[in-house]
């Protein structure tokens, strides 16, 4: 630590992250830390079934048993019109099932007790009837005529289609089809993964009796949103409602909705006087809170006789469980998927995707991903990674010979997207050098020829995030702005208030880095807050890697207003022209005479003390930004993998990952993102999944069906960089929280095709499990 | 996460335990260390009236060799087999074994005799029992009987054990000649249940085979004595027909369901092929003693 207190804390230095005092020592404040007075517990009944008509629910039971406070049903809800609440996709979700329960573990009564066991115990003894319904799993079962109508609730849906959105030239694309010497097709399926913070979703509604004040303590990503989605459900005014995010432990887009169990929740708050516990268990949040992705997806890519790429046609179905809960920008049905074309010169492209409501529970949150950007990199680095294997060129040639060059940014995609700076060639170089990848595909060579299955896969993934310029984004009409609010007392300490919110990213110290760097205090002089709406500026929240190029520009712009304060106030104590102070990190000084300067503590000291005639006292602002454009970082991804012919069992043996995030403002938080990114990578690639059987049960409802990558699972990752700084960005800084997930699971599968390659196996979809390897290996007569 | 009420008491010697069993057996469960019986209490899938935990009851945790047999106390824990320096030689498999089930905190807790006795098709100490021709000391207060692991596990978490009824020990025999054992277990994960394990022990009689056991974990009701694969090995040569034959055999034994992790022809497969490397490594390890 010693090193690291006596450093300035500016851009580019890995001092140790502020926060991990707390943490490691135990001492973080997380929800179910809070202990209120007089605070009740709550137990949530869940449906036991996918698809099923209430008949009736009997509470009696459970409304007898011993510290039992209430027992909420949905008609309850009903009466105070509470039943159903808005998704952030602009459809209806319900709080506690009236009608029909539509997915297995779908909110049906709560109850409220003095204890967590004596709600639980009276949870069981609630009796419902159910007619059990047909329950449709998937897109294709939706589709089918006759099938169960699902949303029958919503006036007007005769089926279970959400929506149909296209993005691109769909005759340009036909037509150069059309020309193409060789067209390559890809089906996959990414499957329905889950975030799985290692804290569950849980609030404590506190709704003050007198004052009509509700102060809700929340697991939230977005405590500002969360404040006006309540203020919009619940009828409460926005300035009664205090929404406090407490340390959060993980978040990874599960933590961006509302879930009913905060509306139940602050609603017996309410009705009883009392404060209200609500934690999940592990089960609870697997089944019932946002998963992500979901997609099945066919690609079409049309080359030219020289590998060229000519075209890009996409079509996805989308599985968006029972109620459309997607937490994204609202003009993107799809979200941003069709960054589609990736990182590739493509002049035609067209999209189109379908959303299905299907018996499954609600979310498509961004699991550490930009809106939907992860299945589309996914889907491209596959098609292109077969596309060479097809056409018998090798992997990193085809990519090398269909990047946009650097010469090319901005570049305007075949979609629409303006890409703000790259250099593909470079990041893809510096990762083959590091892997050896000539000598490596030799080896690789020789050892096939030995009998043993051994492959090579490359991704070079571009993301796009830092959502985003108003005019485009915004979340039911909310803009996606963020903000930043900085205060530097008399003594030249600082308080940094954001509208953004940590789970975990380390923004304690990374915005007191930009503060730093900007305003010359050292980052330890700077105290980050966030999370409390009472005492932030208004912003959307952490999510979509967007904290750096948002609320990270915005803590730029503020610090850079301030020290255009600070430059008079200092000009006034030099006696000199303002025009004549030179800026040097943490201090004013007059042009040809560096001895004669002040600090910018002395500056702020000045501001309370010795202002010049007519400024306003104080050192302080608030910066509003609205970014101009996304931020693209990218990178490539490469793997080698080892396959055991006996049990399909795949061992990565190597993987080498370089990003380009732009600016890195602490690297060594940064490496932390990627190493953390490439770790939740693999597990998808190889373990995670939440499936259902045909009745619609959930497989996949605790940690020892969804299996999450532990250290011994984890490869070892050789980690490298080239920065290209964004051009719009005030630090030229690049989101990086998700670049790891989104492009490592194509490097990963890649590889394992590549090794399956030579008996002619094309696709595996994920989780590519040691069964499914063996069944395509014994399929094509490969055993030991 | 949160268990139904149960009443819990904690005898200090043997003599009170079985005493107490006698009376409540019916509704009550044993706990030694807790690994199997505390998920299920907080899941609920258990909701017994009473918990005995024997975890207190002195001098049960012994590991010593007695009369031709290994003698391991009903309170020993994984972790007391992982770290017993004369199993490594005598006994290699239970070592071999202990590294695959679940992580240290699981280890060091839970202990063999509870975890056979919770009788978990996917257990692993049941089919390295089958394996070794182990057998199990049950008392209660009408007396000690020996009950052979062969036949012990009746059904999924059912057993022959009667409710009266508390393991105090584990028998496996020694070998009469060089032998050797070797545990092969595919796991999704570390600390995951297998999707499929195989026990193999060999003993040699000069080139020959005189001795062989084979349990099988996760492809059945129960874990699996695969005797038509062992039947295959005695008296043979281990040539490798001998032993390819042998791994067909035990593949035949196997029961296993299509599940989420993997349909039973894969599980079917890794049973042969765990018995051919398993076979391999075993009497490998048997050719070494000899030498």
């Amino acid at each position: 630590m010693s090193s690291t207190l006596h450093m300035h804390g500016g851009i580019g230095e890995s001092i140790k992250r502020k926060e991990d005092a707390r943490f490691l020592r135990g001492q973080g404040h997380f929800l179910d830390d809070f202990v209120l007075p007089r605070m009740a517990h709550m137990a949530i009944l869940r449906s036991p079934h996918a698809h099923a008509r209430i008949k009736s629910i009997d509470t009696a039971a459970a409304s007898a048993k011993p510290g039992v406070i209430a027992v909420v049903t949905g008609e309850l809800m009903a009466q105070h019109k509470l039943a159903w609440m808005p998704t952030l996709s602009g459809d209806t979700q319900a709080v506690l099932a009236t009608d029909k329960v539509r997915f297995q573990g779908q909110e049906v009564a709560a109850v409220i007790a003095e204890t967590k066991y004596q709600a639980e115990d009276a949870r069981d003894l609630i009796e419902v009837d159910y007619e059990i319904l047909q329950a449709i799993t998937s897109p294709d079962q939706a589709k089918e005529s006759g099938s169960a109508l699902i949303r029958d609730d919503k006036e007007g849906q005769k089926d279970n289609h959400i929506y149909h959105w296209e993005s691109g030239d769909k005759a340009g694309t036909q037509a150069a089809f059309a020309k193409a010497h060789k067209v390559v097709r890809l089906n996959t399926f990414y499957p329905r993964c889950h975030p799985a913070p290692l804290e569950t979703c849980g609030c404590i509604a506190d709704v003050d009796g007198v004052t009509g004040k509700a102060t809700i303590y929340m697991t939230s990503q977005a405590p500002h949103a969360i404040r006006t989605v309540f203020a919009l459900v619940a009828g409460i005014p926005e300035h009664q409602i205090r929404i406090i995010s407490p340390d959060i432990g993980g978040g990874f887009g599960n933590k961006v909705p509302v879930y009913p169990g905060y509306v139940v929740a602050t609603a017996a708050s309410l009705l009883l006087g009392r404060p209200v516990k609500w934690v999940e268990d592990r089960t609870e949040n697997l089944i019932s809170t946002g998963f992500a992705r979901d997609y099945h997806m066919t690609g079409d890519l049309a080359l030219d006789k020289d590998g060229k790429m000519l075209a890009l046609r996409v079509h996805l179905d989308s599985d968006n469980g029972a109620f459309f809960a997607d937490a994204q920008p609202s003009k993107f049905k799809a979200g941003l998927f069709h960054i589609v074309t990736g990182s590739y010169d493509i002049p035609t492209a067209h999209v189109t995707a379908d959303g299905y409501y299907t018996n499954k529970a609600p979310g498509g949150v961004a699991y550490r991903c930009s809106f939907r950007v992860t299945e589309a990199s996914y889907l491209i680095e596959r098609l292109v990674s077969n596309a060479a294997m097809e056409i018998g060129m090798d992997q990193a040639e085809i990519r090398t010979k269909n990047f946009i060059q650097p010469e090319q940014f901005p570049y305007t995609s075949a979609t629409g997207w303006i890409y703000d700076s790259g250099d593909y060639p470079k990041a893809m170089d510096v990762a083959l050098k590091q892997l050896g990848y000539e000598d490596l595909k030799k080896d690789v060579e020789a050892r096939r020829k030995k009998g043993e299955v051994t492959g090579i896969g490359i991704a070079s993934f571009t993301e796009v995030v830092g959502a985003g310029p108003g005019a485009d984004y915004d979340i039911l009409g909310l803009r996606m702005f963020d903000s930043a609010e900085l205060r530097v007392h008399p003594t030249g300490k600082a308080i940094l208030k954001l509208g953004v919110k940590s789970q975990g990213q380390g923004h304690e110290t990374t915005f007191a880095q930009i503060v730093a760097e900007e305003l010359g205090i050292p980052a330890q002089d700077v105290l980050v807050m966030e999370g409390d709406t009472d005492n932030t500026p208004y912003g959307l929240g952490t999510y979509a890697s967007r904290s750096t190029p948002v609320a990270g520009a915005a803590t730029a712009m503020v610090s850079r207003k301030l020290r255009e304060k600070a430059r008079k106030l200092a000009a006034h104590l030099l006696e000199a022209a303002e025009e004549d102070l030179e800026w040097e990190r943490g201090k004013f000084f007059v042009k040809g005479s560096p001895e004669k300067f002040k600090t910018i503590q002395e500056a702020a000291f000045a501001a309370y003390t010795n202002l010049p005639e007519g400024m306003e006292p104080g050192l302080e602002g608030v910066h509003y930004y609205d970014p101009p454009n996304m931020t693209y970082p990218f990178g490539t991804y490469a793997v080698v993998v080892d396959v055991d012919k006996g049990t399909g069992q795949v061992k990565v043996k190597r993987m080498v990952a370089v990003d380009d995030c732009g600016v890195r403002i602490n690297p060594m938080i940064v490496e932390g993102q990627i190493q953390g990114g490439l770790t939740e990578g693999y597990g998808i690639a190889f373990m995670e999944l939440i499936t259902f059987d045909a009745e619609g049960n959930c497989i996949g409802s605790n940690l020892m069906d969804y299996l999450i990558p532990g250290s011994m699972e984890t490869p070892k990752f050789e980690i490298g960089q080239t920065v290209t700084p964004s051009p719009h960005h005030p630090l030229g800084a690049k989101g990086v929280g998700e670049s790891a997930t989104v492009g490592s699971p194509a490097a990963y599968v890649n590889a394992v095709i590549d090794a399956l390659s030579p008996y002619g196996i094309t696709n595996i979809d994920m989780p590519v499990t040691s069964d499914k390897v063996w069944a395509a290996l014994r399929s094509k007569g490969v055993t030991e | 996460m949160f268990p139904a009420a149960f009443d819990y008491a904690a005898p200090a010697t043997l003599v009170e335990a079985l005493a107490l069993l006698k009376q409540r057996g019916d509704d009550a469960k044993i706990m030694a260390g807790g690994q199997s019986l505390i998920p299920m209490l907080k899941l609920r899938f258990a909701q017994p009236a009473l918990v005995i935990d024997i975890g207190r009851l002195p001098a049960m945790n012994g590991i010593a060799r007695h009369n031709g047999h290994l003698s391991i106390g009903a309170l020993a824990r994984h972790v007391d087999i992982e770290r017993n320096a004369d199993l490594a030689w005598l006994c290699p498999i239970l070592v071999d074994t202990v590294h695959w089930i679940s992580d240290p905190l699981v280890r060091n807790r839970g202990t063999m005799a509870g975890s056979v006795c919770h009788a978990d098709p996917s257990g692993d100490w049941g089919s390295v029992m089958l394996a070794l021709d182990a057998s199990l000391i049950a008392r209660s207060e009408s007396g000690e009987r020996v009950i052979p692991a062969d036949g012990f596990f009746q059904g999924p978490f059912t057993t022959t054990l009667r409710p009266d009824e508390i393991v105090t020990e584990i028998r496996i025999p020694m070998p009469k000649g060089p032998a050797g054992g070797a545990y092969n277990k595919l796991e999704r994960k570390v600390g995951d249940f297998a999707t499929v394990a195989v026990a193999v022990h060999v003993e040699l009689s000069g080139s020959k085979i005189a001795k062989a056991g084979i349990g099988l974990t996760a492809v059945g009701p129960t874990n699996i004595k695969a005797t038509a694969a062992e039947k295959a090995l005695v008296g043979h040569e281990p040539t490798d027909e001998v032993i390819v034959e042998a791994a067909r055999l035990a593949a035949e034994a196997a029961e296993p369901k299509d599940d989420i992790r993997g349909t039973a022809a894969y599980k079917k497969d890794i049973v042969r092929v765990y018995v051919l490397r398993g076979l391999r490594t075993a009497l490998g390890r048997a050719r070494e003693v000899k030498a």
